[in-house]
């Protein structure tokens, strides 16, 4: 057994989950505080990665300059999705909905696609990228810098949803919009932030895997990975979110560790992840941490 | 939602079978079997292309009949639907390929496979609500292309596999102009299937369980096996369809079919008219049509301004992706009811003309 490849991979698992994390964080949100379930998340991680670089690299603005600037065009873009798009919709059964998204994803992804073409484009250097050698083990510097950018994302959410008042206003709409509205919450206001906080969230999570891994449609794949990641949570729980994405990250590494060293089946890889949310539907639909329904005629 | 239904004078209903009738005026059934007897003239009139698009529309319209079932009537959603239009092409080829079964029973044998399939991947959420259904069916999706990719004994792997043409006792039925009645013949045959299959109590229980699944639950209604079901059944349409493709095109492989072809059937289904079975048809004939009119479009604005300043030639598919969506999107926003709600408005208008309101 391979103990290296197999840290390695781990190491790798445990960065990639917290990004899932991040973006599951931020489905979650969505889906709480709107009951909106979100198909096109990924293609806001992909907005926020390609909208960075073209301030980076078109306009040349600096990144301290550039990232605000990509967080500020997000914000406003979530909300207009929402005002647009999803507005309308409240009160419409939820396949309407579940379509909706599945078709802006569609557009977002058909309309990148045409503006910045199919080829993967390089990031520029934010960081001067160097390794950093922990016991036998060899990181790259964007890896740690990704995982604390993760990590702090998840403490700030944390924080905006225990002590803020836009948070715990959030967290009164997503328990009963009524109760919410009789203590002067405006939930039109909530839904728009809602989108906003997620957009700005997802994008910050797109513009770290661009830098590491440059920018392409193929980043939308974490919006795909992100069920299994909140299923495996629970679809209702922010910190069922974090802990789901976590573990889908290290369970792919695992499995492509797996599949290179015993099975050689080849692109386990891409696939264990929905084997995972198959056999959790089966066993345990409401995840690790979600309420379950329980329904009153 | 609320259609004015219009009964002509003096036609009055005496029992429950009249009134549940697919055609409920004598005029209604003449003119749909004129239909389907002119469109039998099409492949003597119609030029080679667009008889081809009239194949596709109808192999198509018969997978989207079945997604229909489940989103329209049963009120789930799936997005592996391309997926197992696929594993119906594949499943037909490897039959007709591998044993001594002919092509003509290797199609409705796809069609169960396909079905049993979709039911393996459909247990796990039937007993939970729409979410569900729609998050596994995407792993479905994912997890069958996967598998078709892979398993080279199965679909060729990444070789395509090759179909032979559809044959009936040494018959060969070669060429579009011979293949457009095989699949005249499974629509219609399908399309009448379904229409009956929602005037019987199964058809009944599946719109209850779409309209208020615990007031169904309530009456006695087994939710878990009318959802099975849908699914089941909208696998097994999805299945012949994707035979029925292997067979035309005497070739299948994987490209082509990712979630962006699942879409496209949403599309289809909701363009039409979610829970309309005629509206299926208008709704797929609507998709299909849909890159023609972008690339008349493009074509008349070629040289133009507008097109060179955004290279619409070079990026006709990316369009054509956006315009579905758009679509999508605009049909869900503005007439849920789609286009069969449209047809039935324009009917209403001419049966009252020239006293429409």
């Amino acid at each position: 057994m391979n103990t290296q490849f197999l840290l390695q991979l781990l190491v790798n698992g445990l960065v990639v989950g917290t990004l899932y994390g991040v973006v599951a964080m931020s489905f979650v949100l969505i889906y709480k505080a709107t009951q909106v379930v979100n198909f096109a998340q990924g293609e806001l991680l992909l907005i926020g990665a390609w909208v960075c670089w073209t301030l980076l690299t078109k306009y040349q603005v600096p990144f301290w300059l550039g990232m605000p600037m990509t967080l500020v065009f997000m914000f406003a873009f979530g909300i207009l999705v929402q005002v647009v798009i999803l507005r309308p919709l409240i009160g419409e059964p939820i396949i309407s909905v579940i379509m909706v998204t599945i078709a802006l994803s569609a557009v977002f992804q058909a309309a990148l696609k045409w503006i910045y073409g199919v080829n993967p484009q390089p990031f520029p250097r934010v960081f001067t990228s160097q390794s950093v050698t922990i016991g036998s083990l060899q990181i790259q510097t964007v890896y740690v810098m990704s995982l604390v950018v993760s990590v702090l994302m998840m403490l700030g959410m944390a924080w905006f949803f225990k002590v803020s008042k836009w948070g715990l206003a959030m967290r009164a709409t997503a328990f009963n919009q009524q109760v919410a509205q009789s203590l002067g919450i405006s939930v039109k206001t909530v839904f728009a932030m809602a989108w906003a906080i997620s957009a700005m969230v997802s994008a910050v999570a797109g513009v770290v895997v661009a830098v590491v891994n440059g920018v392409s449609s193929g980043l939308s794949i974490y919006g795909i990975k992100v069920f299994p990641a909140v299923i495996l949570g629970g679809l209702d729980s922010i910190g069922g979110a974090v802990v789901g994405g976590i573990i889908i990250g290290l369970l792919e590494n695992f499995a492509q560790f797996v599949d290179s060293e015993y099975l050689h089946w080849g692109n386990l890889y891409e696939v264990a992840p929905f084997y995972v949310l198959i056999i959790i539907l089966m066993i345990k639909p409401y995840g690790l941490f979600g309420t379950k329904d329980i329904e009153r005629v | 939602m609320a259609s004015p239904s219009l009964i002509p004078a003096g036609d009055f209903r005496t029992s429950y079978a009249v009134d549940t009738t697919i055609f409920p005026t004598t005029t209604g059934r003449n003119f749909a079997i004129l239909g389907v007897v002119l469109i039998c003239f099409a492949p003597q009139l119609l030029s080679e292309y667009w008889l081809s698009q009239m194949i596709v529309i109808g192999i198509y319209g018969i997978a989207a009949l079945g997604l229909n079932i489940l989103v329209g009537f049963t009120g789930q959603i799936s997005i592996g639907h391309a997926a197992f239009f696929l594993l119906g092409a594949f499943t037909s080829a490897y039959i007709s390929n591998k044993t001594p079964i002919p092509v003509f029973f290797a199609i409705p044998l796809a069609g169960i496979v396909t079905a049993i399939v979709g039911l393996i991947f459909g247990l796990p959420a039937a007993r939970l609500k729409g979410l569900y259904l729609v998050i596994a069916t995407l792993a479905a999706q994912y997890i069958l292309i996967d598998f078709f990719s892979r398993a080279e004994w199965f679909s060729g792997g990444s070789v395509p596999a090759m179909a032979k043409p559809f044959s009936i006792f040494d018959y060969e039925l070669r060429g579009d102009r011979k293949y457009f009645y095989v699949v005249l013949a499974y629509v219609v045959v399908s399309y009448l299937l379904v229409t009956n299959l929602m005037r019987s109590r199964d058809g009944r229980a599946l719109v209850a369980v779409r309209d208020h699944y615990l007031s169904a639950e309530i009456m006695g209604i087994n939710l878990t096996k009318y959802r099975t079901l849908s699914f089941g059944l909208a696998a097994f349409f999805a299945g012949i369809a994707g035979a029925l493709y292997a067979h035309y095109q005497l070739v299948v492989s994987n490209e082509g079919f990712g979630i962006e072809r699942s879409i496209l059937f949403l599309a289809m289904v909701i363009i039409g008219g979610t829970g309309s079975i005629m509206g299926t048809l208008m709704g797929t004939a609507f998709v299909m049509l849909v890159p023609e009119a972008m690339e008349w479009i493009s074509m008349e604005l070629k040289g133009g301004v507008i097109d060179k300043a955004l290279a619409l030639n070079n990026n006709l598919t990316f369009l054509r992706e956006i315009a579905i969506g758009l679509i999508i999107i605009a049909f869900l926003v503005f007439e849920p009811d789609g286009l069969a709600h449209r047809w039935r408005q324009i009917k209403t208008y001419w049966k009252l003309y020239p006293f429409s309101h």
